[in-house]
C-alpha cells in the first residue's frame, strides 16, 4: 500500500516566533496552535479524531492523551513523535497512514516550544547539576560524546562541514549564499524573527566563528514557537476551505545517534529518505517548484541539496554559485525564511518547513508566494543527521 | 568563588555500566581496550551489552593500539557548554582508529592550529579524577608537525 494521495494537509497553524516566553506552558501552547489549525481547516474538535504530538517536558510521558484531554477531542489515535528536527515531517506520514489504514479520518500534529530568559543567562552550572550530577539520562552519548564537551549540535554539524571541505571543497561565501537568500525571503515575511534585517555575504563572513568553520550567522537562533498541521483524507480534504495539500511521497531514515557512529559524514540519510519519497510520488526531482528544507546550519542545506538528488555529491557549492535561492528565483528555497532567519522554536522550527510547503502551495504565502507551485520537496532532520524525513507536498493527486 | 587551585574535576564523567566497565577500567591502567566480533574480529566502539554485527555474534575484547588519525574536527571557539568556558579554543575531533573504529575525543598536545584531517595521534590517557581517566589523543609525533604529502 502507497501512501500516495491518501490524505492531504487542510488547515495550518503557527505563532511568529518570539526569542523568550513568559510563564508559558507548552501544552497551552500546543492547545492554542491546535486550535489555530482546525479553525484554518475549517473544522470543529468534534471532527479531529486523531492526535500526534512531539515530546514535552511537562509531560514525560502520556503527552498524548494529556493534550487529547485539553482539547476535549475523542481520538481513535494518539502518539508522540520523538525525532528531533524530522519530527514535523514525520508526523505527517504517520498521520496519513493512520487514515489510510482507516484507523482515523483527521488527525491534528501539534508542535510546540516554550523557551523561559533565565534557562540561558542564569548562573553558571554548578558540578553537581546538568550532566556531572545525578541525572536521568544515561545513554552512550553521555559516556562518550559529553565527557569531551562534545555537547550540542554546533560542535557536530562543524565536523561535518570541515570533513565536507576536506573531500570535496565548499567556499565560505557559497555556504555564506545560502544564508544570505534565506534573510532575504525574511525579510519578505513579517512573521520572520529576522523580518526587516538584511544581510550580505560579507556580514556572515564577519559575523564571529562560533565552530571552525560555522560562523554565528551560519547558526539557527533558538526561539519559541509553535506549529500545527491539520492532516486529513483526500475525500475529506477536497470539501473543505483550502485546496488539498496532498501527501504524495514520504520518506525516512535513521542511522545514529551522535555524529561519530554516523556511517558517514558527508554522505547523510537523506539520500535513502529522499529517494523513497521521489519513489512514491513518480516525481522527478527537476518537477519540484520549491524546496522546504531543514536548515540549522548552512552546511545542513548543502549537503540536503546533493543527497536529496537536486545537485550532484560535491557539486552543491557550484548549485549555489548558479541558482538563485530566494522565493523569486530560479530555485525558490525556504521561502519563509528558514530556522536560520525565521526562528528555530525547537522541534516547531522543523514543522516550520512544512508549514511553508502546504502555505505556498495552498497560494497563500502572501509577499513571499512562489509563482504557482505545484510541487513541494520537504525535508525534515533531527539530531546531527541523525533522522531525516523527506516528503513530496502537491497539489494534484 | 574561593575554591582551592586544585579544585574539583567539575566536567561531566562517564559513569561505567557493566557493559563498558572493562574499558574504563583498562584506561586508567592506560590502555586502550576495545570490543570486536567473534566472528568477523571487526572492531567495535562504544563498548555494547550486544554485537551490532548480528545476532549470532559474540563481543570479546581486545587492547588495540591506540594509534589513529583525525578524521574530521572542530575548533571551539566558544564553549559547546559552560563547564569548558575556561578551555576556549579547544579541539574536538572524530578520530579514526588504525583498527577502524570512530571515537569522539579532544586533541591534545598541540595548539588548535596545528591539528589537521588525516593528521597521525596517538592515544593520551588523562586520568581527570582518581576514579575516571579519558582516552584523549595527541599528535603522534609530537606536534606542529605538517600534513603528509
Amino acid at each position: 500500500m502507497s501512501l500516495r494521495g491518501k490524505a492531504a494537509i487542510a488547515g495550518i497553524g503557527e505563532f511568529k516566533p518570539v526569542r523568550y516566553t513568559e510563564g508559558a506552558t507548552t501544552l497551552g501552547m500546543l492547545a492554542e496552535v491546535a486550535r489555530l489549525a482546525v479553525a484554518d481547516a475549517g473544522l470543529e474538535f468534534g471532527e479531529v479524531d486523531g492526535l500526534i504530538t512531539e515530546n514535552f517536558a511537562e509531560a514525560p510521558f502520556m503527552a498524548p492523551s494529556t493534550v487529547v484531554e485539553y482539547l476535549g477531542l475523542r481520538a481513535k489515535f494518539a502518539e508522540v513523535v520523538d525525532l528531533g528536527g524530522a519530527t514535523g515531517a514525520g508526523m505527517v506520514w504517520r498521520a496519513a497512514a493512520a487514515i489510510a489504514a482507516g484507523m482515523c479520518e483527521t488527525v491534528v500534529c501539534v508542535t510546540a516550544s516554550r523557551r523561559e530568559q533565565r534557562t540561558t543567562s542564569g548562573p553558571r552550572r554548578s558540578a553537581s547539576s546538568g550532566f556531572s550530577g545525578r541525572r536521568v539520562d544515561r545513554t552512550p552519548y553521555s559516556d562518550f560524546e559529553v565527557p569531551f564537551g562534545a555537547i550540542g549540535a554546533n560542535y557536530g554539524y562543524a565536523l561535518i562541514a570541515k570533513r565536507y571541505m576536506h573531500e570535496y571543497g565548499v567556499t565560505p561565501e557559497q555556504l555564506a549564499k545560502i544564508a544570505v537568500a534565506q534573510r532575504y525571503n525574511a525579510c519578505h515575511n513579517p512573521n520572520a524573527l529576522f523580518f526587516g534585517q538584511p544581510i550580505t555575504i560579507d556580514d556572515v563572513l564577519n559575523s564571529p566563528v562560533i565552530v571552525d568553520p560555522l560562523h554565528m550567522l551560519e547558526i539557527v537562533m533558538p526561539v519559541a514557537g509553535a506549529a500545527a498541521v491539520v492532516v486529513t483524507s483526500a475525500a475529506r480534504a477536497k470539501k473543505l476551505k483550502h485546496p488539498p495539500v496532498y501527501l504524495l511521497g514520504a520518506g525516512e531514515h535513521t542511522t545514529h545517534r551522535s555524529i561519530t557512529y554516523a556511517p558517514s559524514l558527508t554522505h547523510t540519510a537523506i539520500e535513502a529518505a529522499a529517494d523513497a519519497a521521489f519513489r512514491m510520488a513518480g516525481v522527478r526531482r527537476k518537477d519540484v517548484d520549491l524546496a522546504s528544507i531543514y536548515d540549522c546550519y548552512t552546511i545542513t542545506v548543502l549537503l540536503s541539496l546533493e543527497d536529496a538528488g537536486f545537485a550532484k555529491k560535491g557539486r552543491g557549492g557550484k548549485f549555489v554559485d548558479e541558482h538563485n535561492l530566494q522565493f523569486d528565483g530560479d530555485f525558490p528555497l525556504n521561502p519563509h525564511g528558514g530556522q536560520l532567519s525565521f526562528g528555530q522554536a525547537g522541534v516547531a522550527g522543523g514543522m516550520s518547513h512544512v508549514t511553508e510547503a502546504a502555505r505556498q502551495l495552498m497560494g497563500r504565502a502572501q509577499g513571499r508566494q512562489v509563482k504557482k507551485p505545484r510541487l513541494a520537496f520537504v525535508n525534515g532532520n533531527g539530531g546531527i543527521m541523525s533522522e531525516q524525513v523527506s516528503l513530496i507536498l502537491g497539489r494534484d493527486n | 568563588m574561593t575554591e582551592p587551585a586544585a579544585a574539583a574535576y567539575l566536567k561531566p564523567l562517564p559513569e561505567p555500566t557493566p557493559a563498558t566497565k572493562p574499558f574504563w577500567d583498562a584506561a586508567r591502567e592506560h590502555r586502550l581496550l576495545l570490543q570486536r566480533s567473534k566472528q568477523t574480529g571487526q572492531f567495535l566502539y562504544y563498548p555494547r551489552e550486544v554485537s551490532p554485527f548480528g545476532p549470532q555474534d559474540e563481543l570479546e575484547w581486545a587492547e588495540v593500539s591506540g594509534r589513529g588519525s583525525v578524521y574530521s574536527f572542530t575548533v571551539a571557539r566558544r564553549p559547546t557548554a559552560p563547564q569548558w568556558a575556561d578551555d576556549v579554543p579547544y579541539v574536538i575531533a572524530i578520530v579514526e582508529l588504525e583498527e577502524g573504529p570512530h571515537l569522539t575525543a579532544n586533541i591534545v598536545g598541540c595548539p588548535p592550529g596545528a591539528v589537521f584531517i588525516g593528521q597521525p595521534v596517538v592515544a593520551s590517557f588523562e586520568d581527570v579524577t582518581p576514579e575516571v581517566t579519558l582516552v584523549q589523543f595527541r599528535p603522534a609525533t609530537g606536534g606542529g608537525s605538517t600534513p603528509a604529502p
